[in-house]
Formats: structure tokens, C-alpha cells, sequence
């Protein structure tokens, strides 16, 4: 076991990716909460297609991903946050009409230039390698950033989430709030959607949350408790990832839903318990 | 003194008039009662009062002084709230946000504001549970003990003993009548139950798309149109 340990974090691309991915999945554990409570979830879903058609398109260009992606996804957020909150307009579709373009519009700029290869794969899937010294900088930056900013506006955010029109009436500004939720996870998932693969960040996002929501009855603890989780599950499936050569995104998702059924086990056992007594 | 002053407003609903023409007043301790049939416009009128709906037409003074964050609000229960993880404190607590300003945290002052409050609401042994696990009477107390933390003027309650059973909405409105009169904060109240709303309120609004009666309550009685919704010619 100390020998894998050891084995891992003498290469440079596993510490990347080891350091990169727990600071993707702490943030994303947090905002997941609060989104999830939402039922914004969807809106993570959506931005990580758009990120795909981004990252396409950078890839197109000969520019670098986080560069391109960042912009269109950050933008992709307040259009779909706009889409949700608005009555006229049925939200769940027009996300599914968004990500499912996005989808289509990246995999016909990539079967027009370079052709399907192991690159899409791997953009899909996520790969333990996408990680490099420049994503690192950025990620401690963004990092820095996300959790400053929840750590201040953790009350604020704890009033919006739980009822937005009463924040509104007693002179909170919601939108403006709202807006920080979208660009966080927009920030967010351009990160991470190279390791765990666009289809499969929104795992990180909805995993961890729903998991601790099964036992925790404190707003609190459901946070600290899906840090926890999220991170703990990343490191499990990065190893898997390293040993078995198997995508990472799906080895880390793998685990979250291992533990999520763990959770919800010992709430049903804990019910019956409760309901013999 | 008059709290708010509403001239000549209306307000549409997706493009569609809600409510049109209504004219009245509110004043300090004064305790009115919106009465009418579901889909009269009377949520509606409540957001235009909290500013978040403004009115197609026509004018709320509100007499200067009362901010937004001097405001109290009982909303209806939303879906999201049903299966929240938070517990009564957490939820109490954040009443308190509109009195931080650009303080990122609460202060011991905030702190003991929520204990008075809990108090108030006789749900102090509540304040560790999970807020998802309380009956439908406890949640709404929560939910009034967050209000009182975020006014100390004015309280709008939108249709607070929905779905709830006959004996804990007594309970309720005892609890409305006193933060009225002890602690002198002015209600406004949204309901279908008429019974309880001539047992307790000061005056009555009784709206469907327009006004149909505004003024006190046993004038209200003595009305035509009081006599008939209150009798059997109530349609729900």
C-alpha cells in the first residue's frame, strides 16, 4: 500500500492530478449543496456539454482549453440561470435543448478537423494525465477564490438556498447571489471536466450532496460531511485510476455511488430502528 | 399614522390583470386581513407590497423609514423547503441576514435575537431538530420566529394555516394575535378562512380581481357581501 503510495507521487502528472482533483471536488462538494437544494442541478449538466463544444472548438483553433472554455462557459451560466428562473419559458427543456447543441456542435467541429480519436475519449471521460503546471496555477487561484468567496457569503448563500423569495422580501439580493452559484460552478467545472470527463463532472456536483443529504440534519454538516466524501471518493478513484488504467472520471464516480449506497443504507436500517422502537 | 398608502393599483400576472383598482391603507398596529376566492389576486397583492412585483399602475407609499430589511415575511411552503436539511436554529437564524449589512457573519447580538424568538414561538427544545422532520404546525412556527427576527414594524403572512388542522390553526392565529398586540408589529394577512379572519383582524380587504370591500371588520360583518361569504355562500 505504501509502495503504490509512493509509486504515485513520484510522478509529476499523478501529484497534478492528485492536487487539482481535491481542490475541484472540495469546491464542487460545497457549491453541489446549494445547488442541488436549488434543483439547479441540471444547470451544472448543461454547462459541462457546453464545456465540451469549448473545448472542441479551442482544440479547433490550436488555442489553450481554459482560455477558450472559461469565457463561453461562465457565459453559458447566466443564460441557463436566466432560462431556470424564468416562468415563461419551460427551464428543464431548454437546458436539454442547450447541452444537447453544445454536444453536437463540439463532436462535429472535432469529426471536421482532427477525427474522433482518444482526445475525445478522453474529453468525455476524463484522463488522469490532462493535468498541466498551468492548470495547477489557475486551479490554486480559483480554488483560493471559491472558497474565500462561500466562507463569506455562507450565510447569504444558506438564506437564497433555502427560500429566495423571503430573502428577496426582507431586502437580500438573490439575483445577485444566484449569479455568484452560477459563476463558481461555471469556474469549476471548466476545471475539472478534463480529469472526470465532460459527461461525468456533474457527478461531483450532485454525488457528494445527495449523499450526505441522506443523514445529515444540519446545514452545516451536510457541507462539511460532502467535502469530505467528495474528496475521500477522488482519492479512491484516482488510485483505481492509476492501477487499473481506467478512466478516472468513471472510477471516481464509481466510488460516489458506492458510498451513496452505503448512506442511504444506514438511513433505511436507522428508519427501521426507529419505527420497531 | 398610515404604514402604507395604496392608490389606484393593479397588477397583471404573466401579461394578465390580477388585481385592479384597490385603494387602502394600512396603519402602525393595525392588523388587516386579505380575504378571498383562491386565484382573487391576493398573493399577489402581498409581492407588490414586498416590492417584488411592481404595480402595473397606481401607487404604494410606504411611509418613510420602513426598509426592506425592516420587513417581516411568512411565504407559502415551496417544494425546495419540504426536504431542506437545516435545523431550526440554522433556519431561525437566517431572519437575521437583512440586519448584517456587509457584516459577513452573525454577532452575538443576532444570536440572542433568534433565542428571544424561539422563546416567543414556545419552540426553544425545537432548535437543535431537523426542520424537514417537524409537523406542518412546528414548521410554521419556525417560519414566523424567522420572520420576527427580520422585522420589527411590519409582518406579511401569505395563507399561514394552509394545510394545517383546525386546532394547531387556532393555535396559530393566538400566536399572530399576540405578536399584534404585545409586541405591537403590524400584520398583514392573506387567507381563505374567513371565520378566523373577522375573529381576529382589525380590518378586511376583500378582493376578486378588484376591490370589493375595504374597512373594519364589524363593518364588515354587517355588509352584504360580508354576510354572503361568510354564510353558505361560500365557493372554495
Amino acid at each position: 500500500m505504501l509502495d503504490l503510495l509512493k509509486e504515485m507521487f513520484s510522478y509529476p502528472f499523478m501529484v497534478r492530478a492528485i492536487f487539482v482533483g481535491t481542490i475541484v471536488a472540495l469546491c464542487s462538494s460545497l457549491l453541489g449543496v446549494s445547488l442541488v437544494l436549488k434543483r439547479y442541478s441540471m444547470i451544472g449538466d448543461g454547462l459541462s456539454h457546453v464545456g465540451f463544444g469549448a473545448l472542441a472548438l479551442a482544440t479547433a483553433l490550436n488555442m489553450s482549453p481554459l482560455t477558450v472554455s472559461i469565457p463561453i462557459v461562465v457565459l453559458a451560466a447566466f443564460l441557463l440561470l436566466r432560462i431556470s428562473e424564468s416562468s415563461k419559458i419551460k427551464g428543464d427543456a431548454a437546458i436539454a435543448l442547450i447541452s444537447t447543441g453544445a454536444l453536437a456542435v463540439g463532436v462535429m467541429i472535432i469529426s471536421m478537423t482532427t477525427g474522433m480519436n482518444t482526445d475525445v475519449c478522453n474529453y468525455l471521460f476524463g484522463s488522469i494525465l490532462s493535468m498541466s503546471q498551468s492548470d495547477v496555477n489557475l486551479s490554486v487561484i480559483l480554488s483560493v477564490v471559491v472558497l474565500l468567496l462561500f466562507v463569506l457569503f455562507y450565510n447569504r448563500i444558506f438564506a437564497v438556498t433555502f427560500d429566495e423569495s423571503f430573502a428577496k422580501a426582507t431586502g437580500t439580493n438573490a439575483e445577485l447571489y444566484n449569479m455568484l452559484i452560477a459563476l463558481l460552478t461555471a469556474l469549476i467545472i471548466v476545471l475539472g471536466m478534463r480529469m472526470m470527463g465532460a459527461l461525468l463532472i456533474t457527478s461531483l456536483i450532485v454525488f457528494p450532496a445527495l449523499t450526505s443529504m441522506r443523514l445529515c440534519k444540519r446545514f452545516k454538516t451536510v457541507i462539511v460531511n460532502s467535502a469530505i466524501i467528495s474528496v475521500i471518493c477522488l482519492w479512491i478513484g484516482l488510485t483505481i485510476s492509476y492501477v487499473y488504467a481506467t478512466p478516472t472520471g468513471a472510477s471516481i464516480v464509481l466510488c460516489n455511488i458506492i458510498v451513496f449506497f452505503l448512506y442511504w443504507l444506514i438511513k433505511t436500517v436507522k428508519g427501521v430502528i426507529i419505527h420497531d422502537k | 399614522m398610515n404604514l402604507i398608502t395604496c392608490k389606484n393599483i393593479s397588477f397583471t400576472y404573466d401579461g394578465f390583470p390580477a388585481v385592479k383598482d384597490l385603494n387602502f391603507s394600512v396603519e402602525q398596529g393595525d392588523y388587516l386581513c386579505v380575504v378571498g376566492e383562491n386565484g382573487a389576486g391576493k398573493s399577489t397583492l402581498i409581492k407588490g407590497l414586498l416590492r417584488l412585483k411592481k404595480p402595473s399602475s397606481g401607487t404604494i407609499s410606504i411611509e418613510n423609514g420602513l426598509m426592506a430589511n425592516e420587513i417581516g415575511y411568512l411565504p407559502q411552503q415551496t417544494i425546495v423547503q419540504k426536504d431542506f436539511p437545516a435545523s431550526v436554529y440554522e433556519v431561525v437564524l437566517s431572519g437575521c441576514l437583512n440586519r448584517l449589512g456587509i457584516k459577513p457573519f452573525y454577532t452575538k447580538k443576532e444570536k440572542t435575537l433568534v433565542e428571544e424568538n424561539l422563546l416567543r414561538m414556545d419552540i426553544i427544545d425545537l432548535r437543535d431538530r431537523c426542520y424537514r422532520e417537524l409537523s406542518g404546525g412546528q414548521q410554521q412556527r419556525v417560519l414566523l420566529a424567522r420572520a420576527l427576527c427580520s422585522t420589527q414594524k411590519l409582518i406579511l403572512l401569505d395563507e399561514p394555516a394552509a394545510g394545517l388542522d383546525p386546532m394547531v390553526t387556532q393555535e396559530l392565529y393566538e400566536l399572530i394575535r399576540k405578536i399584534n398586540q404585545d409586541m405591537e408589529i403590524t400584520v398583514i394577512m392573506v387567507s381563505h378562512d374567513i371565520h378566523s379572519a373577522v375573529q381576529y383582524a382589525k380590518h378586511i380587504l376583500h378582493l376578486y380581481h378588484t376591490q370589493l370591500f375595504f374597512g373594519t371588520t364589524a363593518d364588515y360583518k354587517n355588509s352584504e357581501i360580508g354576510r354572503r361569504f361568510m354564510g353558505g355562500g361560500f365557493r372554495a
